[in-house]
C-alpha cells in the first residue's frame, strides 16, 4: 500500500521535474495557439540566460520593443546552457512561430537546429552573438556587435595610454566563458592592437565565466602569483568590478596602481568608472530590441536584409561617464 | 584505532600536499603569507576563503550522503539564500543597519532551513528516492532564485553584510572563522552525542533501525534540514563576497563539487560510517586545484581536462585495489583494506 502510494507520488514529482524542465515551451503553446490567427508577428527569442546586468537590460529592451512594435513575444532562458537553448528552439519550430530570434550561448554546434528552421520555412535572426557555421544560409541576418572591434577599441586605448612609455606593461586578461563568440572575439581583437608592440605582455589570462563571483577569485589568484601587474582588461563590466574588491583586498587602488578597462557599459560598471575605479570602457549596447524588430518585420515580408547589421556603440572614459551617467537607459 | 583513522586520511592528505606542493614550484610566493590592511593575506588564506563556502556545503551533504541519501538541490539553495538577504537588505532605509543586516540574513537562513526540511520531508515522510527528491528542489529552486532578484544581479552595499563572506575578524577571514563553528559543532553533535551513530545506523539499514526503536523519519529530516540551513549559510558567504546576489550563477554546480568532495574524504555514498575531516579535507583539495589552475596559468580552454586529469588520479589513488596492483611488487597485497567497503561500523 505504502510502496503504491509512493510510486505514485514518484511519478508526480518527476512529472513535476518534467514540468519544470520543459516550462518555457508548455506556458507558450497555450498562449501562442493563436499564431496565424491574427497578423500580429509572433517572434520566439532563446535568451542566453541573465549572467549580467548586460543581458537583463537586453531582455528587458527586447521584450519592450515586441510590446511598442506589436510583435508577439515568445521568450525563453537558456540558463548558459545550450542544450535548453536547442529545445526552446525545437519547441518554436513546433509552435510555428513567424520568425526565431536567439543569441548562441555557444558559437558552434548549431548546424542541426539551424536546418531543422530552415526546413519548416522558419527564419532566423542571430542577435549579439555569431556562430561559427560555414553555411550563411542558415541565418537571416546577424544583428549585434563586433566583438573584435571591440577588443580592438581596449587595446587602442591601452597604446595611446602608453605610448610614451618605454617599460614593459604587464597585462592580465579575465575571459568570458571559454568557446563563446564574445570571449574569442575580444580577447583576437584586443591580442591583434596590442601584439604590434612588444613591450605590452599578456602575463595571465583566465577565464572568469563573465560573473563577478569568477572574476574577483581569478583576480585574487593573479595578484598572488603576478606582483606588477599595470592593467586588466576584462572581457565584461562584472568581471571587472569582482576585480575591483580583490584589488582593493590587495590594499592596491584600482584605476591608479593597476588600470582597469572593461567592455560593456552596464550601470554598476559606468558607476564604477565615474568613481575612478574604472578607466576606459568600450560599450556594448544591449539595446538592440528596436532594430531586431525592424529586421524581423522586413525578413517575414521576404524584404532584403543586409547579412551583418552592426549595433551603433561608442566607448567611455572617466568624464564622460560622469555626464552620460545620469542618462543611461540600463 | 587512532592510528587506523589517520591511515584513512592519509591519501586524501597526500593528495593535497602534492597539489600545494606543484605550486612550489611553479607560483612563486605561493606559501608566502602576510599582513595586509590589517589581515592575513596571501594565496593559502585564498584557498580557504574561497573553499569555504564549498566546506559548508560538503558537511551538509556528508551527513546527507551518510544517510545513504543525497541532496542535489545545495546550488540552488545557496542561491535563494544569497538572492533573499540581497533582496531584504536592498529594501533597508539603511543599508548598514547591523539589525535590518541581521534580520536578512536571519529570514534567509530559516528558509534554507524550510527548504532543506522539504526536501527531509519529501524522502523520509513520502519515501521519494532521495536523488528525485532534491532534484525537484534544484531544478526550481533556480527559478524561484531568480523570481526573488527578478533575473537581475542585486546589488547591496552594506558593510555588516559583506563581513559573511568578504570580511575579515582577528586578522582571520570571517567566512574561515564561521567554517570552524559550524564544524565544531556538528563534529560536536555527531561524535560526542549519540546522532552521529544514528545517522550511521539509518544510512546503513533504516528498516532495522526502526526495529532497534530509532525515529528513522526524525534523523532524516533533521539531517537534510541540516544540509539546508549549511547551503543557506554558503550562499549568504557567496553573496556577501561580492556584494551581489546573481540568481542564475550563484552556487551553480557546487552541488557536484560537494558530492566530489564527500567521496575524496573517503564517505562512501552507499552511507553509513562518514568522515567529516575527510570531507574538509576533500573540499580543500577541490579548491586547492582550483586555485593552482588559476596560479600556474592552465589555458583556459584545458582547465577542464586538467581538472578531470586530476580527479581521476585522486580516484585511483583512493582506490585500495588500484594501490594492490600497482604497488604489488614492492608491498605484497597483504594489507587489502575492505574498510572503504564495510557499511556499519559503529565507533565507540
Amino acid at each position: 500500500m505504502l510502496k503504491r502510494i509512493s510510486a505514485l507520488i514518484l511519478a508526480g514529482a518527476t512529472a513535476l521535474t518534467m514540468a519544470g524542465c520543459s516550462s518555457g515551451d508548455d506556458g507558450s503553446t497555450s498562449a501562442g495557439g493563436s499564431s496565424g490567427g491574427d497578423d500580429k508577428l509572433v517572434m520566439g527569442f532563446a535568451q542566453v540566460g541573465a549572467e549580467s546586468g548586460w543581458r537583463t537590460a537586453n531582455t528587458k529592451d527586447i521584450q519592450e520593443s515586441a510590446k511598442t512594435a506589436g510583435v508577439e513575444l515568445k521568450f525563453s532562458d537558456a540558463q548558459q546552457k545550450q542544450e535548453n537553448q536547442i529545445k526552446a528552439i525545437r519547441s518554436y519550430i513546433q509552435q510555428k512561430v513567424d520568425v526565431i530570434a536567439f543569441s548562441p550561448v555557444v558559437e558552434s554546434g548549431w548546424d542541426t537546429v539551424l536546418k531543422e528552421a530552415q526546413n519548416a520555412k522558419i527564419p532566423v535572426i542571430l542577435t549579439d552573438r555569431a556562430v561559427d557555421s560555414k553555411d550563411t544560409s542558415l541565418y537571416k541576418t546577424f544583428l549585434g556587435s563586433d566583438f573584435v572591434e571591440e577588443g580592438k577599441k581596449a587595446g587602442q586605448w591601452l597604446v595611446d595610454q602608453y605610448k610614451d612609455s618605454k617599460d614593459d606593461v604587464n597585462i592580465v586578461q579575465l575571459e568570458g566563458t571559454t568557446g563563446s563568440a564574445p570571449a574569442n572575439d575580444r580577447k583576437s581583437g584586443f591580442q591583434e592592437i596590442i601584439s604590434a608592440d612588444p613591450k605590452f605582455k599578456v602575463i595571465a589570462s583566465q577565464s572568469g565565466d563573465f560573473t563577478r563571483a569568477k572574476g574577483k577569485e581569478v583576480m585574487e589568484a593573479f595578484l598572488k602569483s603576478n606582483p606588477d601587474i599595470d592593467v586588466l582588461y576584462a572581457h565584461n563590466d562584472d568581471m571587472g568590478l569582482g576585480a575591483i574588491e580583490a584589488i582593493e583586498g590587495a590594499g592596491k587602488v584600482p584605476g591608479k596602481d593597476i588600470k582597469i578597462i572593461t567592455v560593456d557599459a552596464v550601470h554598476d560598471g559606468m558607476q564604477a568608472l565615474a568613481d575612478g575605479k574604472i578607466n576606459y570602457i568600450v560599450e556594448c549596447s544591449p539595446l538592440l530590441g528596436t532594430q531586431l524588430m525592424d529586421l524581423a518585420k522586413k525578413v517575414v515580408k521576404g524584404e532584403q536584409v543586409p547579412q551583418r547589421v552592426v549595433t551603433e556603440e561608442t566607448t567611455f572614459t572617466q568624464e564622460q561617464a560622469k555626464e552620460a551617467l545620469p542618462n543611461r537607459k540600463y | 584505532m587512532r592510528g587506523f583513522l589517520k591511515h584513512r586520511l592519509f591519501w586524501p592528505l597526500v593528495i593535497l600536499v602534492a597539489l600545494l606542493a606543484l605550486n612550489l614550484f611553479f607560483t612563486d610566493n605561493f606559501f608566502k603569507v602576510q599582513m595586509k590592511e590589517g589581515h592575513l593575506y596571501g594565496s593559502l588564506i585564498d584557498i580557504v576563503r574561497f573553499g569555504a563556502p564549498l566546506i559548508l556545503v560538503s558537511l551538509g551533504m556528508t551527513l546527507v550522503i551518510a544517510t545513504s541519501g543525497i541532496d542535489l538541490s545545495v546550488g540552488s539553495v545557496v542561491a535563494i539564500a544569497g538572492a533573499l538577504a540581497c533582496l531584504r537588505i536592498s529594501d533597508l532605509s539603511d543599508q548598514k543597519s547591523v539589525s535590518g543586516v541581521l534580520g536578512a540574513v536571519g529570514l534567509a537562513l530559516v528558509l534554507s532551513v524550510v527548504l532543506g526540511a522539504w526536501n527531509g520531508f519529501l524522502v523520509a515522510g513520502i519515501g521519494i528516492q532521495p536523488i528525485i527528491a532534491t532534484l525537484i528542489l534544484m531544478v526550481a529552486g533556480r527559478g524561484l532564485a531568480q523570481l526573488i532578484t527578478d533575473g537581475q544581479i542585486t546589488t547591496v552595499n552594506s558593510s555588516p553584510y559583506k563581513l559573511i563572506g568578504g570580511g575579515y575578524w582577528l586578522t582571520l577571514p570571517f567566512g574561515i572563522i564561521i567554517v570552524a563553528v559550524v564544524l565544531a559543532l556538528t563534529a560536536f553533535l555527531t561524535r560526542r552525542l549519540a546522532l552521529g551513530l544514528l545517522i550511521e545506523s539509518v544510512g546503513g539499514n533504516a528498516e532495522a533501525s526502526r526495529l532497534a526503536g530509532i525515529s528513522a523519519r526524525g534523523v532524516l529530516i533533521t539531517v537534510y534540514a541540516f544540509c539546508g540551513l549549511c547551503a543557506g549559510i554558503a550562499g549568504l558567504m557567496i553573496s556577501s563576497n561580492v556584494s551581489s546576489a546573481d540568481g542564475n550563477n550563484a552556487g551553480l554546480w557546487i552541488e557536484l563539487d560537494a558530492i566530489l568532495a564527500v567521496v575524496i574524504g573517503g564517505t562512501s555514498l552507499a552511507g553509513g560510517r562518514f568522515s567529516l575531516s575527510g570531507t574538509v579535507l576533500g573540499a580543500l583539495i577541490i579548491q586547492t586545484l582550483t586555485t593552482t589552475i588559476y596560479s600556474i596559468g592552465v589555458p583556459p580552454e584545458t582547465t577542464l581536462l586538467f581538472k578531470a586529469l586530476v580527479v581521476t588520479v585522486v580516484c585511483l589513488i583512493q582506490s585500495p585495489a588500484f594501490r594492490a596492483k600497482v604497488f604489488q611488487r614492492r608491498m605484497r597485497p597483504v594489507e587489502a583494506r575492505p574498510a572503504t567497503e564495510e557499511k556499519v561500523r559503529v565507533s565507540a
